[in-house]
């Protein structure tokens, strides 16, 4: 109800850091207390058939408290920013830390001296773009695509959404962040027809001035999508190369990185626990995961735990350069925090990748193709939450896509499955793209060429 | 949590413009949950979140609007917002009379996972850590966590349904890591029911952290799983994650109206083998995905979806019942106060049939056995899915033989539901799921007895 709750300036989030404030001064004797405090307003349009099929207006706030004493650690959260009801939340806090174990290592993180890199990820733009001008957005989007092609035959569904928020995190060990952010986006599927088969598609776009969302871009990339698996059928079982296009790389690489995780390593969860300093993938492949980079829509200044954003090296011409950390990993491993901690307010800060960026090859995505006799450029992946093993590195995901034959896009398939494992898969890319581009997501991602893959089908 | 006669003013501002529909939807929620990982109890969280959701409907458009402020004066705001979403552009003094919906209870809980000490939840969790690394040295690593839930809701609308109803929830579940000559393995269990903390009185977490365990490590000794098309024989239980991505998804109303589905304009017509009756329940009492109302205050129900083969009915929430001139199905759901309801599944499951487990294994020359599943996904629109197997071997002779690892299998929801061709009389509830759909999560249940599926399912693995 943007109507109810003062909209965050661009100027400091006073009133928050105010709150956060009030709930430290009520931490006793030795104990050491984390605020994290969010809010948050956010409209999604959704479209259909020329009419608003529903408009949401939200506002919502949180609040995530962290205790730990002797060692011992306790977490509550609640959906709210009312002051009494975060006085409750602390307490039970501190309740549930009487039910842990105590572990050395638990601490929360400590101002380490490494400089916020400024982003600039607030936008009045989207803050005062009209309600009707953001109807008129989706409608225009999803007009765009059913004119697109005479094979569309509907659109699932067509939205507009945008959202600004702020978050602070204090802590009694020094720790003061403020972060702020504003985005919006357009999306739509559709559904491609002909006879009695039906395909979908998807395309999107995101930024931080609704004006300059991409429509064109949103509905080519959506209706190709639709209407290039038309007619695809079940193809015979083989091993081959793969074509994934920077969206489908960057998700490999996303699972990738959790393996890199500190935690995962400390818990002998990761398979490359022990192999710092070694080849774990094809020499052509250098990964970093560095949300400083201003130029991604996914840039952030700070952690989840207040620390400063850094670029951190995860693989180099193959080589396994480093692990992320947070700051009890970091501390539990004999290092450092890499400034590497992920969370929400509903959850304890957890060690993860923010935004990866993928060093690019020299060749552009057409030479790609023309350089494999027999292959598939895939379209879509799915089942990566129930086939991919990030502990045992067994990777089988469901797929669709094009032939690849000749050097030349072929027919399209669909109904069959990729599998290899994810250890072999780092070894067995052959080409990685001159392709770089920055995804809506935010990460910077290339094509990636693998080979040997196992293509289960007919 | 709200009192009638601010219900009927908060009502009265959401219709203000003029609506056809408007609806409040309060929920007050508390959860909390344990972690032992590494050998150590290293978390535990507690979560309270409270608000209300209105939801404003004039013509083919909905406005909403949500708010943490259960006050009126939080509430009016909200329902003014909604309204002004919606575009209403009437006048309207409606005044509604609201009649208590008297829905039975799924069941009763008998103890209150709140009135718990919580040193009990510990307990259970430290007894697991000790149950699954007791089964062999391979075991190098454990985590399990316990959690419960307790969400009172309460919907009232200008039809003048005025409804409550208070779901508990508790869940445990266990994860194992082998360590071999070849590598890595995991293996995982868990149980969750809608009850309180009896539910230890049912199950002991040390049958769950044991059955964990040695999946893991049978796993440390299994080859790649086979590549291509294969018979499929599924265990009871679990597989009914199978017939939720095959066609529960694709008879959920919303989808089949948009034409996103391939099950649409097929009632009447036979689209899975006679063996085949679907149903999906949500007055099942403790299983996962039961309520006595759904998030938009109807009752549950048990609906006959798929007997004996033939395409009986989809699921409707209210909003497609309303378009359409008949009742919802009892299956509008949402996450939270701050979603919209949309059309879901509750527990969906298929009834059991007349053949042995045996008979169906005996019966079966060569391929593959399931007897736990993964998650799934699927693409409605071309009826594409997959599914997960995290214990399966394979068929030899009609016998059980080898282990194999894990992988995903495709197949084709029209094409697989005709190719059932056993389905054993050992019917079992699966798992506690939860179920995604356009961002938002709820709990669901299934269960299957064994069953064959002849053809149509291929194998995602790496073996020739």
């Amino acid at each position: 109800m943007t109507a109810t709750v003062s909209t965050p300036q661009s100027g400091h989030s006073e009133d928050l850091l105010a709150l956060a404030a009030s709930v430290l001064d009520q931490a006793a004797g030795e104990e050491q207390v984390e605020v994290l405090l969010s809010r948050a307003t956010s409209t999604t349009v959704k479209v259909y058939e020329g009419q608003v099929e529903s408009l949401t207006s939200a506002d919502s706030s949180g609040a995530g408290i962290r205790v730990i004493r002797d060692g011992r650690l306790g977490f509550a959260h609640c959906g709210s920013l009312d002051p009494a009801v975060l006085v409750e939340t602390l307490r039970e806090a501190r309740d549930n830390l009487e039910f842990a174990e105590p572990d050395e290592w638990n601490g929360l993180a400590a101002p380490d001296g490494v400089e916020v890199v400024a982003q600039n990820g607030w936008s009045d733009s989207v803050v005062a773009f009209p309600v009707e001008r953001k109807i008129a957005l989706a409608l225009e989007l999803e007009q765009r695509v059913l004119a697109a092609d005479s094979r569309i035959t509907g659109i699932r569904s067509t939205a507009y959404g945008d959202a600004w928020g702020e978050s602070v995190i204090l802590s009694t060990a020094g720790i003061q962040a403020v972060d702020r952010g504003a985005s919006c986006s357009i999306s739509t599927q559709p559904l491609a027809r002909v006879g009695e088969e039906t395909q979908t598609g998807f395309g999107y776009d995101s930024g931080r001035v609704p004006e300059l969302l991409d429509l064109d871009h949103a509905t080519v990339e959506a209706v190709d999508r639709a209407t290039r698996l038309l007619g695809a059928v079940k193809p015979p079982s083989a091993r081959m190369t793969i074509l994934l296009e920077p969206r489908l790389a960057i998700s490999l690489m996303g699972i990738v990185s959790g393996m890199l995780s500190g935690e995962s390593v400390l818990k002998g969860r990761s398979p490359f626990g022990e192999r710092l300093g070694e080849q774990i993938a094809s020499a052509l492949l250098s990964l970093t995961d560095d949300p400083t980079r201003s130029e991604s829509i996914g840039a952030e200044e700070v952690d989840g735990e207040g620390l400063a954003c850094r670029s951190n090296l995860l693989i180099s011409d193959g080589v396994l350069q480093g692990f992320l950390q947070d700051s009890y990993s970091g501390r539990r491993s004999g290092s450092a925090s890499t400034g590497s901690a992920v969370r929400g307010t509903r959850s304890l800060p957890g060690v993860g990748a923010q935004l990866l960026v993928m060093q690019p090859g020299t060749r552009s995505f057409e030479q790609l193709v023309s350089s494999i006799d027999l292959g598939l450029y895939v379209n879509s992946l799915s089942g990566m939450h129930s086939g991919v093993n990030s502990i045992s590195g067994d990777f089988s995901v469901g797929a669709d896509g094009l032939m690849i034959r000749n050097g030349s896009l072929a027919e399209p398939v669909r109904e069959l499955t990729l599998a290899s494992t994810l250890q072999r898969l780092l070894l067995d890319i052959s080409e990685v793209g001159g392709d770089f581009e920055w995804l809506r997501g935010g990460d910077g991602a290339c094509s990636l060429v693998i080979q040997d893959v196992s293509l289960s089908g007919a | 949590m709200l009192e009638e006669p601010t219900i009927q003013r908060v009502l009265a501002a959401a219709a203000s413009r003029g609506a056809d529909f408007a609806e409040i939807f309060a929920e007050e929620k508390r959860s909390s949950s344990a972690l032992l990982d590494d050998g150590r109890i290293e978390e535990l969280t507690s979560g309270r979140d409270r608000g209300a959701g209105i939801r404003v409907v004039v013509g083919e458009s909905t406005g909403f609007a949500h708010t943490s402020d259960l006050s009126e004066a939080g509430l009016i705001a909200a329902a003014e917002t909604a309204a002004s979403a919606a575009r209403g552009s009437g006048t309207g003094t409606t005044i509604v009379d609201l009649d208590r919906v008297n829905a039975p209870r799924p069941n009763l809980v008998r103890i209150m996972p709140g009135d718990v000490p919580k040193a009990k939840k510990v307990e259970l969790l430290l007894m697991a850590n000790e149950m699954a690394r007791a089964e062999g040295a391979a075991i190098t690593q454990v985590s399990a966590r316990y959690a419960d839930s307790h969400r009172r809701i309460l919907v009232a609308n200008t039809d003048g349904t005025l409804g409550t109803d208070e779901q508990v929830k508790t869940l445990f579940s266990i994860s194992a890591v082998a360590s071999g000559d070849t590598g890595m393995q995991t293996g995982r269990e868990s149980i969750g029911r809608s009850v309180g903390f009896e539910l230890f009185d049912t199950y002991e977490v040390g049958d769950l952290a044991r059955t964990a365990a040695q999946r893991a490590i049978t796993k440390l000794a299994a080859r790649p799983a086979p590549s291509g098309e294969m018979t499929v024989v599924i265990g009871p239980g679990g597989g009914g994650v199978m017939f939720h991505e095959a066609c529960g998804h694709g008879l959920e109303a919303d989808l089949v109206g948009k034409g996103a589905s391939v099950f649409a304009g097929r009632l009447g017509e036979q689209v899975a083998s006679s063996l085949v009756t679907l149903v999906d329940d949500g007055t099942m009492g403790g299983e996962w995905g039961c309520f006595a109302i759904d998030d938009e205050g109807r009752p549950a129900q048990r609906n006959v979806l798929i007997q004996d083969g033939i395409l009986v009915d989809y699921m409707w929430d209210g909003l497609r019942a309303r378009a359409e001139g008949r009742a919802s199905s009892g299956n509008g759901r949402r996450q939270s106060y701050q979603h919209l309801p949309m059309v879901r599944m509750t527990n969906t499951y298929l009834l059991g049939g007349t053949s042995t487990p045996d008979q169906i294994l005996s019966d079966t020359e060569s391929g593959v056995y399931i007897s736990h599943l993964g998650g799934g996904q699927v693409n409605t629109a071309t009826g594409d899915f997959v599914f997960g197997m995290t214990e399966a071997y394979l068929i030899e002779g009609g016998r059980i033989t080898e282990p194999l690892r894990e992988g995903n299998l495709i197949g084709n929801g029209p094409g697989v539901l005709t190719s059932i061709d056993a389905v054993g009389n050992d019917f079992a509830m699966g798992g506690p799921g939860t179920c995604g759909k356009d961002g938002q999560g709820v709990p669901v249940g299934d269960g299957v007895p064994t069953l064959r599926v002849a053809s149509g399912l291929t194998i995602g693995g790496t073996a020739a």
